[in-house]
């Protein structure tokens, strides 16, 4: 008996600690109120590019930094190396918030972030503002790609353009038809593809509902898919509610999709164009990936050097080197993106690749609402009235039950 | 040298004298692992559940607000997952005791040393084995046409799919030998005499399991329910991986922290399993389960 009270002594004895401290912790700080539009910290722009430090701590997507230990013919990291004598140690990033808290570490020299990524590294302080003229092969990268709002802050660039990509509404070809033209297809609540319907998990799948609904319900006077108030937010969530319904299961793991789309567990959703060419490359099923007439969500990613980089020479060489016709052709053909260096397309070994992936495809590329991090000050200019990515993966939540 | 071999000897003398010292000094160690690295990284983390972040930069906010607890509340979809939450666990736990009272009686009971010997290699095997892999293997057999539907074709039924029912079903088979190994163990402890004796007053073998096997056994069958139980509330990727759409408590702290970024709410989620674990716990020791342990 005696042990007993004892352990529930220490028990309560630890609650009353943590509720404690939790209460001495309040005085300590207080919150900054931010209605002003936020304010960029200022991080000093590189003047030169003097000889490389001998080392270059990157963080990186998968497949962006190869250097033959996945295939002996892909490449570019050792030649780097030989080139320059920065010494490259690559850390892979899983996901875009991964690579947040990797370079908010301050370890790292370079980062290659998507758009849902870029902006927090910019407002954190992060990063550094990029002198594109110390990079040469900035001047030939697709026009269409500088300046825009992931990768710039009011007219400097934070980093150099690396390669995109859409979200494509995919289709097994033998069961879904008519063949759709419309993101209809993945969000009719009385979709014939009940239980085989495939979607993007994670909250910034709430962008695709949002551009479905920019192009169907015009009331709600959507303007871009990344800055929602709470009226339009509740909007997508009701609609993506709905299509919870019919959702067999969400994928966040592209070979997680393939698998599904081989077995037929699903006909119908999102996808990356790599993978409806994996699919296809299996010969398991017929697929189709197709650019509704809504238009398209994507990526673009960006190389960003760290606002206290350690190696900033080699980081400069390397945002040169990646962005290099030759080797921005390899890595576009080994990810499956569209290279952002225009002259890339003619290095790549299938002739038809650009083409393929809409490389230089202006229009294409245009159309696509790229990935960017929701804020609560809102990205279409309305002021501090919209709703930001915590709200947005608490929305996630709520959407899947 | 000389002086330093004295202190040597007087220190152990003195150690020697001193019991409480002796054991102090030896506790010490292990004792501060416990407290700042395991202890203090709990509390850290419960410290956490009452800060919020900035809702520009994502940055940790170390001001003290209940928030957090407010929206887990009054949420209904957090209710709902809790309540599937539990129900996956308590399913899992009654799925595996019912699978693995059998095998743990024939395995302590019936077979011969050396079959019983080979069956308790057989129940370990899977623990080798990767759990992705294990996990992969169910989604493959669960996926359309795939072993289940197969097996299930001549009675003319269709598997179940991906969803909550195949996280149930893959979930038991993952911590099945966390049930069979404390029941085998259990039922090894019981001596035959008593089932001997049970059936010569002229109990039925249900009857003797009932009134003996299970009364003796119930600190086993709790050991094993408290594994199979939390290890099911703490899973998060078995239900990713064959859980079609569904989620459980575990993915919200999970989606929290790698997606949202949301260290504190994702915190004040974690609440939730260690509140569960706490009646858990207490229910148990009511019903003296903890007593024989």
């Amino acid at each position: 008996m005696y042990g007993r009270h004892r352990t529930l002594a220490v028990m309560s004895g630890l609650v009353a600690s943590v509720l404690l401290a939790a209460g001495c912790g309040s005085s300590s700080s207080s919150s900054k109120s931010n209605n002003a539009a936020p304010a960029v910290p200022k991080v000093p722009l590189q003047k030169t590019v003097g000889p490389g430090e001998g080392q270059l701590d990157l963080v990186n997507w998968a497949g962006y930094a190869e250097d033959g230990t996945n295939d002996k013919t892909v490449d570019w990291v050792h030649p780097f190396e030989k080139a320059t004598g920065c010494k490259v140690n690559d850390k892979i990033g899983n996901t875009s918030d991964e690579m947040v808290t990797l370079m908010k570490s301050g370890q790292y020299d370079g980062v290659s972030a998507s758009g849902d990524a870029t902006l927090r590294l910019v407002y954190g302080g992060d990063v550094a503002p990029v002198a594109t003229a110390l990079v040469p092969n900035y001047a030939s990268i697709q026009p269409f790609l500088k300046d825009r709002p992931w990768n710039s802050v009011n007219g400097q660039m934070y980093g150099i353009p690396h390669g995109w990509g859409a979200n494509l509404l995919m289709y097994n070809a033998a069961s879904v038809r008519p063949a759709p033209t419309s993101w209809s297809a993945v969000f009719d609540p009385n979709s014939p593809y009940k239980g085989k319907v495939t979607a993007y998990d994670s909250p910034i799948y709430i962008a695709d509902a949002a551009l479905y609904l920019k192009a169907t319900k015009p009331d709600l006077k959507i303007t871009n898919p990344y800055a929602l108030d709470k009226t339009q937010l509740a909007a997508a969530v009701v609609l993506l509610k709905a299509q919870r319904k019919n959702v067999g299961e969400y994928w966040a793991d592209y070979t997680k999709e393939v698998q599904a789309f081989e077995s037929r567990n699903s006909v119908v959703g999102t996808t990356w164009q790599v993978i409806a060419n994996l699919v296809a490359a299996d010969k398991k099923v017929g697929v189709q990936a197709i650019t509704p007439k809504e238009g398209t969500t994507g990526w673009s990613d960006t190389w960003m050097i760290a606002a206290k980089a350690k190696h900033p020479n080699c980081m400069y060489k390397w945002m040169n080197w990646i962005t290099s016709a030759k080797v921005n052709a390899q890595v576009a053909e080994w990810f499956g993106e569209a290279p952002a260096q225009s002259l890339a397309c003619t290095e790549t070994a299938d002739k038809g690749f650009c083409t393929t992936y809409h490389a230089a495809d202006k229009a294409y590329s245009d159309a696509i609402a790229y990935w960017t991090t929701p804020t609560t000050h809102c990205l279409d200019g309305r002021g501090n009235i919209c709703t930001d990515y915590a709200a947005w993966t608490q929305a996630w939540t709520d959407i899947k039950g | 040298m000389d002086r330093h071999q004295g202190l040597t000897q007087r220190g152990s003398g003195w150690l020697h004298r001193h019991a409480n010292a002796r054991l102090l000094g030896l506790l010490s160690l292990p004792a501060a692992w416990l407290v700042l690295a395991y202890l203090g990284a709990l509390v850290a983390m419960l410290l956490a559940a009452f800060w919020t972040t900035n809702d520009f930069t994502g940055a940790i906010e170390h001001t003290t607000t209940l928030t957090n607890f407010t929206a887990l509340v009054t949420q209904p979809v957090y209710r709902t997952i809790a309540v599937r939450s539990l129900g996956v666990a308590a399913l899992v736990t009654l799925v595996d005791a019912v699978v693995a009272m059998p095998m743990a009686y024939y395995m302590a009971k019936v077979a011969s040393p050396r079959v019983r010997r080979m069956l308790l290699v057989a129940v370990l095997t899977p623990l080798w084995a990767s759990y992705l892999v294990k996990a992969y293997a169910w989604r493959v057999m669960l996926a359309n046409g795939g072993v289940i539907d197969w097996l299930l074709a001549p009675v003319g039924l269709h598997g179940p799919g991906y969803g909550l029912l195949a996280t149930v079903l893959t979930l038991s088979y993952l911590w099945l030998p966390f049930m069979v190994l404390p029941l085998f163990a259990g039922l090894e402890r019981i001596p035959d005499t008593l089932l001997e004796a049970s059936a010569d007053q002229g109990a039925r073998a249900g009857r003797t399991f009932r009134s003996i096997v299970l009364p003796l056994l119930y600190p086993a069958l709790f050991a094993g329910a408290l594994f199979t139980f939390s290890l099911s509330l703490g899973d998060y990727i078995t239900v990713k991986i064959v859980g079609g759409a569904t989620q459980l408590a575990s993915n919200v702290i999970y989606d929290n922290i790698t997606t949202g970024g949301n260290l504190p709410f994702a915190a004040a989620a974690a609440f939730f399993p260690i509140l569960v674990m706490v009646f858990f716990l207490v229910g148990a020791r009511r019903t003296g389960a903890l007593d024989e342990l």
